[in-house]
């Protein structure tokens, strides 16, 4: 069996207001609403919704045969709920179908897997709650952490919770000669299995297929598939793992992603002997070639393929330790309007607008930051998190 | 008497300090009866009153006159540091600049079209402003004879003032609120540094804002210091504010307010945050403003891990400015060179006691002050942690501070100006 694994990752991050320094330990609600809903909405209208509709479709017409997996962020989830039912709605549908799976991660997708176990066991059964409660009981047999953040130690506690099968990157500086099409093992835990991302083929969809420069411009089904066809013919799993808005919003309808992807399973199945899978049919199907070494953090993030788009400069670093330093604190606490701007603090996207890598060229930093600079996402998040420490003191002495 | 003043700015339309100053000094001429005349180079039309205001965007300069094309041709090299030509000797440079200016029939033409209008602000057309603002002077000088004197604030209107004397004959004075020595420590820029020398030169008597500034007078221009006259500045309402608006964190709160320029010496004041934080972490420090080196500053914070006690709050203006001064228990000038400083001034009215660097003007002035050297952080450090844990030493400040205040009058400042005056007028007599 040969087959190809589509995960899409669903995720949008509670925004802050601009928070000023008169407002600290005044205004203690720091979210900016307009901007949150308006983006869910206007997502929802140029992704969700036609592409949730497009792959129901497919899975209806090909009866099951055609599947995908999703990973949806408890942020999201919330958001949704508050600002796009109907998306809500048809996500439910899909799976209700029973060919589309559902992946756990921390509820805030947050980067607690690198600071503190016991913050990112709590994130995961948050997740695990609420992907419960909203999909009618479902409970996911495989994880992907934030920004597929992964190394040894990641997965040891991953599957110290449980899970069959986790996603990460198949970053090169890994893999070295090793193929990301088959699958491995921890290498501390060798019960879970570690499914690679093939970048070359997901990024050839999320990030090249409307970029005219690229010589290989258009990217056709008949072209997809004969690169498939040209893997080397004993590798048997190809894993597509891209971020849900790459249709429709980082590629817009006019490039044809939408029309590509409604003709890609009938490709597939007539040109190739490929099927497709989800992630736990991998992870069941499959058995690990070998274990994967991996001692230090990879993401799916950049060239680098390292955690420093979210951590590294003294701007993030500082951040991120002031944010953990109030842990043991918010456990004692237990005050649930704390602990839920706890969780949204942590969303990886407040770190990422604080990187510095990409400050003269801008690119695909910029395109997702509400900022104007690192600078003032740094002074809008540290005035928040000034306001919420004052907050987390107060509580803490009651 | 009557007094031919050049400006550059006037309340409500200011960006920096010299608009409030020349408001003040205008206020107390009129105390004592003096008329001025006052040239800026755009008038908004809702200036207060206080003077015979000129508005020289409306002047039409005769540019048949024979003595303004001298002038014209003395103005030149206004203009020749936006030509970088590289690869020549001097004087093939001077050939070509010389070439450039007066063959360039847009720049000739612009000047001297009948009217033209300024945009009074400071941006990269200031040159061409700053010569025609010359020609304007020029015209307004020989258009009235009703004045006794001329005085120009700062190098902007230097070459104005030059103007007016040279075709009036009347005595200049010019007035140095700041010098490009302040704003650009060692590093100065030459056209600029040009004017201001080519402007005490030509003056009759130059006004200085404080001891600090005449000793540059001295020092860097090569002004004889019998020449030049200290008047401080004063401010325009010695009241004590008591602002209803409460500060929100429990931490006591010491405060920098001012542009995050070299000048103003940002990072001595974030070195010394770092070491007060490390005695006392109940303590927030915010820098208000923004400048060229605001993102230098934020990394720096970041760098010592005190993001959340050391605060940014971008440019701030009106109420905001009242409700800074109001909620800080310290403010902290640090600046490296200030010619005088009203911002202090404006913290002791809110009650707030100040610690100011001994190179400031305003130095000269506020003995209720603690003074350091900018780069001494160690002594700053030691002035907040003082300044924050012996709450004697605040009450004396702020106590002794407001009477301070009340001595520092516009109308003192311009009793003495007009002796100044009454000393040019009867040295020419």
């Amino acid at each position: 069996m040969r087959t190809v694994c589509f995960y899409f990752q669903v995720h949008q991050p509670y925004r802050l207001k601009p928070y000023r320094f008169f407002d600290i330990g005044e205004d203690h609600y720091y979210w900016n609403d307009y901007l949150n809903r308006n983006v869910i909405q206007k997502v929802a209208q140029k992704c969700y919704l036609p592409m949730n509709s497009l792959l129901l479709e497919l899975i209806q017409r090909y009866q099951g045969r055609f599947k995908v997996a999703f990973s949806i962020s408890g942020t999201f989830l919330d958001q949704m709920e508050a600002y796009a039912p109907d998306v809500l709605e048809s996500f439910q549908r899909l799976v209700a179908t029973g060919h589309v799976e559902l992946l756990n991660e921390t509820y805030s997708h947050s980067l607690a897997a690198l600071k503190s176990k016991d913050e990112f066991f709590a994130l995961v059964h948050k997740h695990q709650d609420r992907i419960k409660e909203l999909f009618n009981g479902y409970s996911p047999k495989v994880f992907r952490n934030t920004e597929l953040i992964y190394s040894d130690d990641i997965g040891a506690m991953v599957a110290e919770l449980g899970y069959q099968g986790m996603l990460t990157e198949g970053a090169k500086h890994v893999l070295g000669w090793k193929s990301p099409n088959y699958v491995y093992s921890n290498a501390k835990n060798p019960n879970l299995k570690v499914l690679l991302k093939n970048f070359r083929l997901s990024d050839d969809i999320a990030f090249r297929f409307g970029d005219k420069t690229w010589g290989d411009y258009p990217l056709t089904t008949d072209k997809f598939v004969n690169w498939l066809n040209a893997l080397p013919k004993e590798e048997p799993v190809v894993n597509l793992f891209m971020d849900y808005e790459t249709f429709g919003e980082h590629q817009w309808a006019e490039t044809g992603i939408f029309d590509f992807m409604r003709h890609l399973p009938e490709a597939i199945f007539t040109q190739s002997n490929f099927t497709f899978s989800t992630p736990s049919e991998v992870v069941a199907d499959l058995s690990p070639v070998s274990s994967i070494h991996v001692p230090t953090p990879i993401s799916w993030a950049d060239e680098e393929r390292d955690l420093t788009a979210w951590l590294g400069n003294d701007m993030q670093d500082e951040a991120f330790d002031r944010l953990y330093e109030l842990e043991k604190k918010i456990r004692k606490i237990k005050d649930p309007e704390l602990l839920r701007d706890w969780e949204y603090l942590q969303t990886s996207d407040h770190f990422y607008y604080i990187c510095t890598k990409f400050f003269s060229d801008g690119s695909v930093h910029e395109y997702f930051s509400p900022y104007d600079t690192p600078y003032d996402a740094f002074i809008n998040y540290m005035n928040v998190l000034s306001d919420f420490i004052l907050r987390v003191e107060t509580a803490s002495k009651k | 008497m009557k007094v031919l003043m050049f400006g550059w700015e006037f309340p409500p339309h200011i960006s920096g300090g010299l608009g409030t100053a020349c408001y003040g000094l205008i206020q107390g001429m009129n105390v004592h009866k003096q008329e001025v005349i006052f040239v800026v180079p755009k008038l908004w039309g809702d200036e207060e009153p206080v003077a015979d205001f000129v508005n020289a965007s409306g002047v039409t300069v005769d540019y048949r006159e024979r003595r303004f094309k001298k002038l014209w041709k003395n103005l030149t090299y206004l203009e020749v540091n936006s030509y970088l030509v590289p690869y020549l000797g001097p004087k093939a440079f001077k050939k070509y600049t010389d070439y450039a200016i007066h063959d360039r029939t847009d720049v000739d033409e612009s000047i001297f079209s009948t009217n033209y209008q300024f945009s009074g602000k400071y941006g990269k057309n200031l040159m061409e402003e700053v010569s025609r603002y010359a020609l304007v002077g020029a015209q307004i000088a020989r258009d009235r004879s009703d004045f006794d004197i001329i005085h120009a604030h700062d190098w902007l209107a230097y070459p104005a003032g030059i103007a007016a004397k040279e075709i009036s004959g009347k005595p200049l004075v010019v007035h140095v609120h700041a010098t490009e020595y302040d704003r650009s420590g060692e590093s100065v820029n030459f056209p600029v540094f040009e004017i201001e020398r080519a402007g005490m030169h030509a003056a009759d008597h130059v006004v200085a804002v404080s001891q600090l500034t005449k000793n540059i007078c001295v020092r860097k221009y090569g002004i004889p210091p019998e020449k030049v006259t200290v008047l401080h500045n004063a401010v325009l309402d010695a009241s004590i504010i008591t602002s209803s608006y409460q500060k929100k964190v429990p931490e006591k709160i010491v405060t920098f307010l001012g542009r995050i320029t070299y000048q103003k010496g940002p990072e001595y004041f974030v070195e010394a945050a770092k070491k007060v934080i490390e005695r006392d972490p109940k303590v927030r420090f915010v820098m208000a403003g923004s400048g060229d080196l605001l993102n230098k500053m934020v990394d720096r914070v970041a760098e010592l891990r005190m993001g959340t006690k050391f605060h940014f709050t971008g440019f701030l203006k009106g109420d905001d400015v009242d409700h800074m001064y109001a909620i800080s228990d310290v403010y902290v000038m640090p600046s490296v060179s200030e010619p005088f400083g009203i911002a202090p001034l404006e913290a002791v009215r809110h009650n707030t006691p100040v610690i100011i660097s001994k190179q400031s003007g305003v130095a000269e002035v506020l003995n209720n002050a603690i003074k350091i050297d900018f780069w001494d952080v160690d002594a700053m450090a030691d002035a907040i942690f003082g300044l924050l844990h012996y709450p004697s030493i605040a009450r004396m400040f702020t106590e002794l501070g407001a009477d301070e205040l009340k001595k520092l009058k516009w109308e003192h400042v311009a009793a003495k100006l007009v002796t100044v005056y009454d000393k040019i007028l009867a040295q020419r007599a």
